[in-house]
This record gives C-alpha cells, structure tokens and sequence, in this order.
C-alpha cells in the first residue's frame, strides 16, 4: 500500500513542488529515415522482409522471441514469402522449409513421453529461453523483450529500433555511468542498455546477394519487424480506401438529396 | 413520443398494431412527423452522429467480446489473436479502440453545443442531466474498456483510478479493495471491468432512451434559443433532418476511417502494446486523450484528497448548471459577455488536456533559465489557472452575468429569424425582445 500511494503521488504530480525535475538524461530523437511501408500507399517491401527475416533469425532470434506469431504468418498475404500460388501457408514450401529446420518439442505420445519432432508451418515460432528466469539469467538480469510487437511498443516506432540498432559506439557522456554488461546508446531513455551492439559488417550472407552493410541489415531487420507488429497492414490500407471512395460516393449522394429537400424550405 | 400525434394508419396490418401496440405511432411521432425548428444548424447534428457511434461500439464489442479472454494470462494474448489470426479482427479492433474516440469527439461537441446555446435551461434541465449521466457512464465504460488488452497503460491507469478511491478518509482502504476485488489490481478486478464494460454499454443505451424521451417532450432547443410558437417555425423531422443528420454522420464517419484504416494508432499510447507487469512502472502513465482535462484537474492539487474532489467535482457541477446560469436568454448568440467568456471556456478546457498530456513540470512559457535549464511557468501552474477558470466559469461567471449583462435583441420568432435573414437582417433584429 505504501509503495502504492507513493506511486500514486508521484504520478499525479503532488510531488512535483517538492522539488527540481530529475533531470533525465534525454534520449536522442530517432534519426528520419524513408521506409517503403510509410504513407496511406505505402506497402511492404517483400526483399527488404525476407532480408530482414534472415537477420531475425540468424541474430536476433538468440535472445528475442516473436511471441504471438508463427512461422505459418511467413507466407500469409503481406508476409515476406507470400506466393499466390500457395493461398494457404501450410502448403508453400518455402515456409515449410524454413519450418522444418527448427527441433520443436511435441507430445506427450501414446506413451505419455514429449518427443521432438521437425517444425510445421502451424508451430509457434520457438522460444530463445524455456522461460523468464533463464531469459534473464542468460543476460545480467535483463529480459530481451518480445520482438513481434517492438515497433508498435515503442514511440518513434521503426525509425526508433533503426536508431537503436545503429546508434552504439557514441561516446559516453561523463554524467552517464555504465557498468559492466551494459552499453551506451543516446537513442535509448536513460541511454545506458544490456543490448550489446549487434550488427557488424558482414555478419549475415544475405541470400539475395545485397551487401550487409550495417545500415542494410538495421533497415532490413526492423521493416521485418514493422510487418511482425502489423501483419495485416497491406490489407487495411487497401480496404480503407475502398471505404473512403465509397463513403464519399454516398457522401455526395446524399448531399445532393439535402439540397433537394431543403431547397422546397426557407431556411 | 409525445404531444399531439399526427400518425394516421394507412393499412389494415398498421390499424391492427396501432390498437394493441402503438410501436409505429411511436416511432412515427419521434423520427417522421415529430416537430423540429427550422433553423438547426450542423452542431446539431451530433445527437444522431452520437446514437450511431453507440450502435457502432456494441456492435462490434459484442463480436470482439467473442474472442477476448478476461484472464490476467491470456488478455494480452487473445487482443494480439484478434489483431493476428481472427478474420477481420484487425479491422473490428481498430474500430472498436478508435470508435471510443470518436465517440467521446462527437460528445464534447454535442456537450458545447449544448452550453453555447442554453440548451440545458428551463424547460430541458432533465434532458441536460441524462445528458451528463451518459457522459458519466461514457467515461466508466471507456476507463474499463482500456483495462481490458492488459497492456502496461491498461494495468497502471486501472492502478492510478482506483487508487483515486484510497484517498477517501477511513472508507477510503475498504472501498478499494472492494473495487479490486483483492488487494490490488489483478484477474478478479480485470474480470469485473469486462462484466461492467459489457454491461455499461445498455446502460448507456436505456438512458439514451430516456434522453430522447425528454428531448421529445419540449422539443429541440435552436440557435435562437427563442422557443417554438406555432408550425411556421418548425418542419418534420422526415425528411428534413433525416437527410441533414445522415449527411453529417456520413461526413463523420469519413474521419472515422481515416483513424481505423490510416491512423488506427496514433490516438492510443505505444506502452499498451507491452503486456502489463507489476513489477515495472512506466515513466509516464497517462489516460486516453479524452480523460485528460480531468487529469490535469486531479494533479493541479497539491493533496491526494482534495484533486480527487475536484476532479470528481468538475463533472458534478454539470448536474447542477441549469440553476447555475442566472440569464434569462438561452442563446449565446444574445449575450455580447457570455459568448466571450464560453470561448475561453472551452480554450480552457482545451488547455487542460495538452496540461493532462505533459509533464507537470514541463516549462510552458519560458522565462529564463537557470543552470542550463529553463526556468518558468510549468504546466502544473497552467493547470492551476485554468481550472479556477472552469470552476469560475460554473460558479461564478454564469451566475454573475445573468445580472450585469445586457442581451441584444432577439427576433421575435424562429420564423422571423430564418425569413427575416433572407429579407433584410435589421427588420427583424430591430424588434423588441419578446419573452421566451
């Protein structure tokens, strides 16, 4: 209850005569940058998805799960390995593919024994850690957060996560004190993080040739994650146009009949 | 729903019905033949815009609620399932979560609409207060609706309003418990609010009811605020205002799909996107932007018991404004002061929520600065003075200047006011003030 009612004084700002504002350090704007998905148009770029899927999953998938999603979502419509020719995901093969690479633990069996079988397009995409605890001891206390939602979980969105991951290597402010196990980063709140820097030049082969230059696999790896958090954004751009075409329409439509009417009266 | 009906049954089936229930006399008196004045202008619109924004919310919670799970476990997990893998789900989210937005957009200008032009004087002080009752049950509904993703936002605005109650002397410990459901905010309070959040919405619904009723019984107030005299100064509501009011709700629903198809986030806070957890506060909890005058009321007072009383305070002073404002003249058209002073009002109010949205010790006007950082009137100070304002507004102001202040003339009639605007202005300006 204590920690309670002082949580409540601090949020509603009684405390705030009491004295200065804790200067925080203030985080760095994320830096602007052009993604194809942007604007009432925008859509996203299938290479720069599957590019980014491969960054996923060659480094960020070691600590950071993609909770909620599965690895069926990979061919769904808007996904990086949509094909036409495959409507249902569970029949592409590239998804199955890459489904079949991960060990998922199954079962019980008739028996009553979990057993371990090749992944399907309908699996989870498989944890980094059997549960919290070991996220955390794995990563000085720190719990990497979930990934299939980070870009809409945080403000300043994709630019924000594209800054983060290019953003180490800054010198450290004199007022910050950054411990053993952590790392500075001015685009973070508070800028000291237990992320270390990830992407170095070359760290990934990108199957599709492109050169994976740091800022190609930051681009790449978070316009993956934009489509992580909005799966279905294709569809809603399309249809919300559709539905403001047709509401102006009627609009119009009925703006005429008002005039119609309204014309018979002195108003 | 009252008066004289003008409903004559046309066919054997109507003459039938109409002798043991008069379900279509009734509707034929509210929606067809009813008598409104024939002045209203598009402020007035947003009563019908309002009642689709309530059939908009039940109808698509009632399917969301099939797929939602009021488990502190699982509702994080079954709002990502609806965004993810029902069919549509994104969409009836989206509507859903913005809707609530528009709903309260569409609210605070019937609410202004209804202060700029006296609508809740004599004889509509009922009508003003079911009014103030559905905003009332708006705002519980939408508080508890933005509990239930369980996202961080969720958890700890349910952990600031509740504990709003803990600062009650001596009940204040029992009752929220009581709210809770156990000693802090967790599955039974989550499960409560989705009973309620279901439950308010007929509630809602039922008073809406009741608010048309006392609306039908006086009839529709007009920017004249002069009252209806005889049938020159009316039309029926078909087609007259059918057609006006399904022009306004399509032009409202056209910004509607522009926040659920390109903006379907942007009214929400990024944190609701992370699954709520006990153990870590976010740096700034804020409420949706509609709670956020209120807010800013709460945290203008330097003790814990006396924001919650104004802040609870600032909306019952709505229950009893009909006895505050002392002006014999409706329509702020008329009253040179009043109008003034409603401006700042609702620039006040305004004012609040940006307040709401800050930091309190933000600086709003800078004056100087010390050490590097600036130094002036923080918005804690701003909130300060503009809710004296809004209790000065209420209190003080309405009361006052229905004494002192000098009204212009008003037409004689509705009639005269629409003709007289078409013949020539001052004919009808220049006539004596008749009573109303």
């Amino acid at each position: 209850m204590n920690m309670l009612n002082r949580l409540l004084i601090a949020v509603a700002g009684a405390a705030a005569l009491a004295g200065p504002a804790l200067a925080a350090e203030e985080a760095h704007a994320p830096e602007p940058h052009t993604w194809a998905f942007e604007g009432p148009f925008g859509q996203y770029d299938k290479q720069a998805l599957q590019r980014g899927f491969q960054v996923y999953q060659q480094v960020c998938s070691v600590c950071h799960a993609l909770d909620f999603m599965s690895l069926r979502n990979l061919g769904e419509e808007g996904g990086p390995f949509y094909d036409p020719e495959y409507p249902n995901p569970n029949d592409n093969p590239i998804v199955r593919a890459i489904a079949a690479e991960y060990m998922i633990t199954d079962g019980p069996d008739e028996f009553g024994e979990m057993f371990e079988r090749a992944g399907r397009p309908a699996d989870d995409f498989p944890h980094p850690y059997p549960n919290e605890r070991a996220a955390s001891a794995a990563n000085g206390g720190a719990i990497p957060p979930n990934l299939s939602l980070i870009v809409k979980a945080r403000s300043g969105g994709a630019e924000y996560i594209r800054s983060l991951l290019l953003g180490y290597g800054e010198e450290v402010p004199e007022d910050v004190n950054v411990r053993p196990g952590q790392y500075y980063n001015p685009y973070f709140p508070g800028g000291v993080l237990a992320m270390p820097p990830q992407l170095y030049e070359g760290l990934v082969e990108y199957a599709d040739g492109t050169e994976a230059t740091p800022e190609q696999m930051a681009h790449d790896v978070t316009a993956f994650l934009a489509w992580a958090s909005e799966p279905h954004m294709e569809a809603r751009k399309s249809m919300g146009f559709m539905v403001l075409i047709y509401l102006f329409i009627v609009c119009v439509l009925v703006w005429l009949a008002y005039r119609q009417v309204w014309s018979r009266v002195q108003h | 729903m009252s008066g004289h009906s003008t409903y004559e049954p046309k066919t054997g089936i109507e003459r039938w019905l109409d002798e043991r229930l008069p379900i279509v006399r009734l509707g034929y008196d509210s929606f067809i033949g009813f008598p409104t004045p024939r002045n209203l202008n598009y402020w007035y619109t947003f009563g019908g815009i309002l009642t689709v924004c309530l059939m908009i919310q039940i109808l698509s919670g009632v399917v969301l609620a099939m797929h939602y799970v009021a488990h502190v476990d699982y509702a994080f997990a079954s709002v990502e399932r609806i965004d993810r893998d029902v069919n549509f789900g994104w969409l009836l989210r989206s509507i859903h979560a913005n809707g609530a937005s528009m709903f309260f957009l569409a609210v605070y200008i019937h609410m202004f609409r209804g202060l700029y032009y006296g609508s809740y004087k004599a004889p509509r002080e009922m009508l003003w207060i079911l009014g103030v009752v559905i905003y009332l049950l708006m705002m519980a509904a939408a508080f508890m609706g933005y509990v239930l993703p369980w996202g961080q936002m969720s958890y700890w605005g349910a952990m600031v309003i509740t504990n709003l109650f803990g600062a009650l002397p001596i009940v204040g410990g029992p009752i929220t418990e009581w709210l809770w459901g156990g000693f802090s905010v967790g599955n039974e309070t989550l499960n409560r609010f989705f009973s309620l959040h279901y439950l308010i919405p007929f509630l809602i619904a039922g008073v809406v009811g009741l608010h048309i009723w006392a609306l039908h019984v006086p009839g529709n107030n007009n920017p004249t605020g002069i009252s209806v005299k005889t049938s020159n100064d009316t039309l029926p509501f078909h087609p007259y205002y059918t057609v006006k009011d399904g022009f306004a709700i399509l032009l409202f629903l056209m910004i509607f799909a522009f926040f659920v198809f390109y903006a379907p986030d942007v009214l929400g806070h990024a944190d609701n996107y992370i699954e709520a957890n006990p153990l870590v506060t976010p740096a700034h909890i804020v409420p949706e932007w509609y709670l956020l005058p209120f807010y800013a009321i709460l945290r203008a007072v330097p003790s814990k018991l006396g924001g919650v009383i104004l802040m609870f305070g600032a909306i019952a002073v709505l229950f009893v404004l009909p006895w505050l404002d002392t002006s014999k003249v409706r329509s702020m058209r008329y009253r040179p002061l009043a109008r003034w002073f409603f401006l700042f009002f609702v620039i006040g109010g305004l004012g609040l929520g940006w307040c709401g949205a800050k930091n309190p010790d933000d600086i709003f006007l800078a004056l100087g600065s010390h050490d590097g950082h600036a130094t002036g009137i923080t918005f804690l100070w701003l909130a300060r003075v503009l809710t004296v304002y809004y209790f000065a507004y209420f209190l003080v102001i309405l009361p006052i200047l229905g004494f002192v202040e000098k009204p212009k003339p008003r037409p004689a009639s509705i009639e005269d006011s629409v003709l007289g605007a078409k013949a020539g202005p001052q004919d009808s300006a220049a006539k004596p003030a008749p009573a109303e």
